[in-house]
Parts: structure tokens; C-alpha cells; sequence
């Protein structure tokens, strides 16, 4: 229930947006919970988008992994 | 390499596994609660458990907001169906049984139940037919609130009303502190309720109970990097509240959403499967907006109902006292084809994930 798929928003009227799920997966979602705009990655949860997804933090969050990973792992165990 | 693949690459997971089994404790047991159905997919999908030291134990809380919503409540929808109301609903919830039926059940015997992907689908619904009553099931975590809230908000036709059973997270997180022998060390905290509430709810847990609590993602790497950080913060004596879902999980959560549902619901107590009442876990809607409420528009009083079929061990599943494979009914008698209890109806139930994923008939299953 508290699924939630990313999805790109490619055109956006008032509150309702239609957005890509990927391989041309399209769909109507309320946007009406977000600030966001055509381009942007939302997270939909049955039917409404429910959060903007930050691009720069989720590659930020693959740095930090990495970075975490092997600073640590040169330290001695 | 695209994103998605990135969040699954099996170096940086065979990596981070090896960096858990380094930091974490040698013999002491270390048992770490989440509290959603999507992470015991990830997990149990993922086989996530079985590349954790054998002394790291990762138990399901009650993340299931299908599972969790009572037999008195689902009643109460067929109930409403029985008065000629056309109930549409997730279908999620459309198989869970009530005290002697489910909607499913209901629809069989005629009455009108209908499945729905949204609410917004469930106001397009009563506006095509104005002549006919309809109730919507709103059930969900706050995840889900916010949708009913906006539409309500937006004042829906008036043939349209609501039957609430939306239920709060960290009400539940604490009542699972609250049963003394589970003895959970950390929490790994449900991220997309968490998109919309933020981490200030959270604080308590550190705070008050001196418990790690890790808000993660749902992809395999976010479960293991959640629980490495878990790990660092037991290894260094500290109980602290962190984000590992950044890219989705802000400080202070969706405003927006927050405030629709404070302008349209009121925490109320309320009751969870099995569990009984919880203080303060449930949203009621607000005075002002009583025209909408289907119990009081169509006079429907249902008091309590039968949470547990006989031998059903759902109530001992959710809160993670057993695991599905310690309940006598599971894969006997109840079955994803012929479900007897909740948590093998919802997708998202403990029960119905570990017997869609694993073989329990495998000799590697002990």
C-alpha cells in the first residue's frame, strides 16, 4: 500500500500531470501534494504524486556509499 | 550503468555486506525492527537475511496498512454496501476478510464494491453517477492520508462519502517498545510515510528510548546501507535519528500534505488488527467536515468484529514476535490462493510475501 514508483513528469495541467514510468508507461497523476514541473522525477502513490525526487541527491547518496566503502576499508580492521 | 541499476550493483552489495559482518557485534543479538511491507519485499525478494550475520535479526512490524485495518471496520464497508451504498475501495483490501466476509464476498452476493487505483478515481466515479450513493474505503498510512484529504478539501460531489481508516506509524513504533520480551534494538523507519511526515516524529525513539532509528529506501543497497548505519551507531554506544533515503526523505517532510491533513482529519485512538486500540494512531475527519462521513450519513454502527479466524496468527506476525513460518495455518491451511488471515491476503503482508519468495519446503529453509 505504501508503494510508491518513481515516474518523469512530461506535461502538466493545473493539477494533473501525465507522467512516464519508464518504457513509455504513461499515466495521469494528481500533483496537487508537490511543487514540481515538467522534467521533474515524482514518486506516485496511488495516483497522487507524493514527493519530487532530488536527482542531485540520489547521486550524492551513490558518492557517499562509495565514499563510506573504501575510506573505511583502507583503515586498518 | 543507469540510476536504478546503480541502487542494486552486486559490488557495492557484496561490499557493504562484508563491512557489516566487520562492525557488527560478535555475539550479542541485534534485533532491528522495520515498519513496512515494502521493506519485507526487499528484504525477503532481496534475501537480505540470509547475508546477515547469523546474531543480526531483521523482524516486520506492523507495515501493512491492509493487514492492520480492523474486521469492525471492514464490517462496517459491507455494512454500508448492505445499505445500498456502492463502496469503492484499493484493491488491496478488497480480499481481507471481516469478521465473517470480505468485500469480495460481499460483491459475490450481489452488492456493489468496486476497485479503485485512487481516490481521485473514486470522486470521477460519483460524478459520472450523481444519482448514486457511494462510500470510499479510505484506508493507508500517511502515505496514503494526504490524497483523501485533498479530495475532501476539493468538497467531492455529495453522493460521495468517506469511511476513515487511516492509521499513523509511530504510534504503532511505540507500542511495539512498549512489549518487553520483543526486545527490538533499532528501527529502520518506513520511507515513503516518511516523504510526507518528515523525521522530527521520529525523534523520540533516540531520544527517549535510546534507539537507533534509520530512515531508509527501498532498494536492496538503501536496506544494507541503513543497517550498516545501524550497526556504526550501536558499535560507537549511540542512539541517533538518520536519513539514509535523502533523495526522497526531507527534514521536514511534505508541507503541503501535512497541512491538508491537519485541515481536514483529527487524531483520534484506533483500533489495529489484533492489537486492540492504540492511543492517538488513527485520523478521524474533523467536525466541519461530518457531512462526509458514511458511518454517520448512512447510520451504519458496527462495534466491534472477529480480528482472527481460528488458529490465525496474524496479530503475533505483525508486530514480529513469529515469523510467518511459526504459524500453524501458513501454507496449510492458508495459502495466497485460499488466505485465512490478513497478512496473507495484502501484498504487502508479512505472511503473503515470504510465501510468494521462498521455498519453505527447501532444506536450506530451517
Amino acid at each position: 500500500m505504501c508503494l510508491a514508483i518513481p515516474a518523469k513528469i512530461v506535461s502538466l495541467e493545473d493539477d494533473i500531470a501525465k507522467v512516464d514510468f519508464g518504457e513509455e508507461v504513461l499515466r495521469e497523476v494528481n500533483v496537487a501534494l508537490v511543487d514540481a514541473k515538467v522534467g521533474d522525477y515524482v514518486l506516485v502513490h496511488a495516483g497522487y504524486a507524493i514527493q519530487v525526487l532530488d536527482e542531485k541527491e540520489a547521486l550524492e547518496t551513490i558518492r557517499l556509499w562509495n565514499e563510506i566503502l573504501g575510506t573505511e576499508a583502507e583503515k586498518p580492521a | 550503468m543507469n540510476k536504478k541499476l546503480r541502487f542494486r550493483d552486486p559490488e557495492l552489495a557484496k561490499r557493504i555486506v562484508e563491512k557489516i559482518h566487520d562492525i557488527a557485534p560478535k555475539r550479542d543479538l541485534v534485533k532491528i525492527c522495520h515498519v513496512c511491507g515494502t521493506h519485507e519485499w526487499t528484504i525477503t525478494h532481496f534475501g537480505i537475511r540470509s547475508l546477515l550475520p547469523k546474531n543480526v535479526e531483521v523482524i516486520a512490524g506492523p507495515g501493512c496498512p491492509v493487514c492492520v485495518t480492523p474486521a469492525s471496520e471492514i464490517d462496517s464497508a459491507i455494512e454500508l454496501a448492505k445499505k445500498d451504498v456502492t463502496v469503492t475501495c484499493f484493491g488491496d483490501v478488497f480480499r481481507v476478510p471481516g469478521s465473517k466476509n470480505s468485500l469480495l464476498d460481499a460483491k459475490a452476493e450481489g452488492f456493489e464494491v468496486h476497485v479503485v487505483y485512487s481516490v481521485s478515481d473514486a470522486v470521477k466515479i460519483a460524478k459520472q453517477k450523481p444519482t448514486k450513493k457511494f462510500a470510499f474505503f479510505a484506508i493507508g498510512f500517511e502515505t496514503t492520508a494526504p490524497s483523501t484529504a485533498a479530495e475532501i478539501f476539493h468538497k467531492p460531489p455529495e453522493n460521495l462519502s468517506f469511511l476513515i481508516s487511516h492509521r499513523l506509524i509511530p504510534p504503532a513504533m511505540e507500542l511495539l517498545l512498549g512489549i518487553g520480551d520483543l526486545q527490538i534494538d533499532a528501527f529502520i523507519a518506513p520511507g515513503h510515510v516518511s516523504t510526507i511526515i518528515g523525521l522530527k516524529p521520529y525523534e523520540i525513539f533516540p531520544k527517549a528510548y535510546r534507539m537507533p532509528t534509520v530512515i531508509a529506501g527501498f532498494e536492496p543497497l538503501d536496506v544494507l546501507f541503513a543497517i550498516y548505519m545501524i550497526l556504526k551507531q550501536i558499535r560507537e554506544g549511540k542512539a541517533s535519528l538518520e536519513n539514509e533515503y535523502v533523495r526522497a526523505v526531507s527534514w521536514e517532510g511534505n508541507i503541503k500534505a501535512q497541512e491538508l491533513m491537519h485541515r481536514i482529519f483529527e487524531i483520534a485512538d484506533g483500533e489495529w488488527r489484533g492489537l486492540g486500540k492504540l492511543p492517538s494512531s488513527a485520523f478521524k475527519l474533523k467536525e466541519e467536515y461530518d457531512d462526509y462521513d458514511a458511518l454517520e450519513k448512512f447510520n451504519v454502527k458496527v462495534k466491534s468484529g472477529r480480528d482472527l479466524p481460528p488458529g490465525c496468527q496474524c496479530h503475533l506476525v505483525m508486530i514480529g514476535k513469529i515469523r510467518p513460518t511459526e504459524c500453524p495455518l501458513y501454507m496449510k491451511a492458508c495459502t495466497p490462493q485460499k488466505p485465512v488471515g490478513a497478512c496473507m491476503v495484502s501484498l504487502e503482508g508479512t505472511c503473503r510475501i515470504w510465501a510468494k519468495t521462498i521455498n519453505t519446503n527447501s532444506s536450506l529453509i530451517k
